[in-house]
């Protein structure tokens, strides 16, 4: 599936719900599925910031696809940092650096976060296309 | 005497509004505390027919402000129990004020001298004096606190010594709710000459303040903390003190008179308020003050004091509720840990809920760090909130433990 189609599929779940409280509910399952981060990995290196809670990611490449992992200890990060992974990972590179994030605001999620939780998605996105940047170049070296 | 909640509600105008359509249950009088129509109409009322520019002017406008702002300073000297009105300072705030002294003071302070505070200081009552102490090269000393919010006085004791040159303390805890007992601390600081600037930020709103039986040498609070407008607040130092220490910022206002080689500085308290001063704001602070005086502080005292003993009893049927700050006095602020939920988590939902609370380290990462914990969450009363309220915000933490456990 293309990355389009991943944050269509992501949009029609989130439609199901008309309140808050319920869509918090999901994410905070979607959490629960995160793909989680190697305990060696939990370390400052992979560390987000921008994030008020903490964020650790890593990002893997193999016959040019990524797949992130990850972990936070708030419950609603995970959920927010497991619904990007879905969308994003099994892609290529450059699909993830020239992904379209519209989905977020057709789900209400930006607009909906606290400023400094929006800052903190902002962080996710920013290091998720850094990590695809940083493994294209190693894999075209 | 019944305490007339049911006008006090109405007199606030913000307090009827609906978040995500549930009713508006504001817990976080401890950033900042909403403003009632006395309050908001004085400002109005000043702008409307007042605004002059103040000392200066030979007209009527400028001479009814300066007649009111200066009353407001009066005010203000009564209602802390100040000797003089030359003894108040009007400032942006509590932050300010404290900077104001720790600037001032570094006249005072020499390579190896000592300042003490404590661990359970807000940030701006720790960071200017840390780097007063880096720029001074004087050390700076912490008192410890028990795992209860108490300060170790003892170890207060064995502190102080020749190179000890100032004590900063707050009044209230923020985190813990901690009522310090500074009378005493005061004259234990006294008997080795060494004064004490006290942090009343949150003290105003909920205690009686009397700066003369304290004996404290500086004290500072902020109007937006006592159903004030933002962006004044007060310094209180003795005129011994205010006598001593050179001006902090330099220009019109604080002058006597001026060359382009020399410059003779007011009067107190003139010389520490430099530029237009916030005439509106201090106005505002005069009316929110005569609020919670009209209201009497022992009766508001009280009444939040049954409030918290509600809230904590409530919160702690809750399984794996750990109440943080049980402080021997204490006074409305509520911090809470639950089991392994991340405070951030938790705010959230609350606030999808309607309910406003803090979650975080509260301006006190150092304290944070002291208790072993990455933030809490805070609730902190006013005059205004209710047992209704307390139980909505009951019925919010009992789902969003549901949800994120």
């Amino acid at each position: 599936m293309t990355i389009q189609e991943k944050a269509k599929l992501v949009v029609d779940e989130f439609s199901i719900f008309d309140d808050w409280m319920d869509k918090y509910s999901f994410l905070i399952e979607l959490g629960k599925e995160l793909p989680l981060i190697d305990g060696k990995y939990k370390n400052e290196t992979h560390v987000i910031s921008g994030c008020q809670s903490r964020v650790w990611l890593h990002a893997e490449e193999k016959n040019g696809i990524v797949k992130f992992t990850a972990d936070s200890d708030a419950v609603i990060t995970k959920g927010i940092i497991s619904l990007l992974i879905s969308v994003l990972s099994g892609s290529s590179p450059s699909e993830i650096i020239t992904a379209n994030f519209d989905f977020l605001d057709e789900i209400g999620l930006k607009s909906h976060l606290s400023p400094s939780r929006a800052n903190g998605l902002v962080s996710m996105i920013k290091q998720m296309q850094l990590y695809a940047r940083a493994l294209e170049l190693k894999r075209n070296a | 005497m019944d305490f007339p909640i049911v006008q006090i509600r109405s007199d606030f105008p913000i307090l009827s509004q609906k978040i995500n359509n549930k009713p508006l249950v504001y817990f976080d009088n401890a950033a900042t505390t909403q403003k009632p129509l006395d309050v908001i109409k004085r400002i109005s009322d000043y702008y409307k027919k007042e605004n002059g520019n103040v000392h200066r002017g030979m007209h009527y406008l400028s001479n009814i402000a300066s007649e009111h702002f200066e009353n407001a300073r009066r005010y203000v000297a009564k209602f802390i129990n100040a000797k003089s009105e030359k003894e108040i300072i009007f400032t942006k705030g509590t932050t300010d004020s404290i900077n104001l002294v720790a600037s001032v003071m570094t006249d005072f302070i020499k390579p190896n001298d000592e300042v003490i505070i404590t661990a359970m200081e807000h940030h701006s009552n720790l960071v200017p004096w840390q780097q007063l102490c880096i720029k001074q090269k004087a050390k700076l000393k912490v008192i410890p606190i028990d795992s209860d919010g108490n300060l170790d006085l003892d170890a207060f004791k064995k502190m102080i010594n020749t190179s000890t040159k100032l004590l900063s303390i707050t009044h209230i805890s923020n985190v813990l709710g901690t009522i310090n007992p500074i009378k005493e601390i005061v004259k234990m600081a006294h008997e080795h000459n060494v004064p004490v600037m006290v942090d009343g930020a949150q003290a105003t709103a909920h205690i009686e303040v009397d700066v003369i039986d304290l004996d404290c040498d500086f004290y500072a609070l902020s109007a937006h903390k006592a159903y004030g407008p933002m962006g004044i607040g007060v310094l209180y130092g003795k005129t011994e003190w205010l006598e001593r220490l050179s001006p902090y910022q330099y220009g019109g206002e604080m002058v006597s008179n001026v060359t382009f080689e020399k410059t003779t500085f007011n009067d107190l308290p003139y010389k520490y308020e430099a530029g237009t001063p916030n005439v509106a704001g201090a106005l505002g602070l005069e009316a929110c003050l005569k609020y919670i005086e009209k209201l009497d502080i022992i009766q508001i005292r009280d009444y939040e004091d049954k409030l918290l003993s509600y809230a904590t009893d409530r919160l702690s049927e809750i399984n794996g509720v750990r109440i943080i700050g049980n402080a021997d006095q204490k006074t409305a602020v509520l911090s809470f840990v639950i089991s392994d939920i991340h405070p951030y988590d938790f705010g959230t939902l609350l606030d999808q809920m309607g309910i406003a609370v803090r979650t975080g380290t509260h301006c006190a990462q150092p304290l944070m760090e002291y208790l072993n914990l990455p933030g809490t969450i805070r609730a902190s009363f006013g005059l205004y909130n209710t047992s209704e309220e307390v139980d909505l915000f009951i019925n919010a933490v009992k789902k969003a433990v549901t949800m994120l456990a």
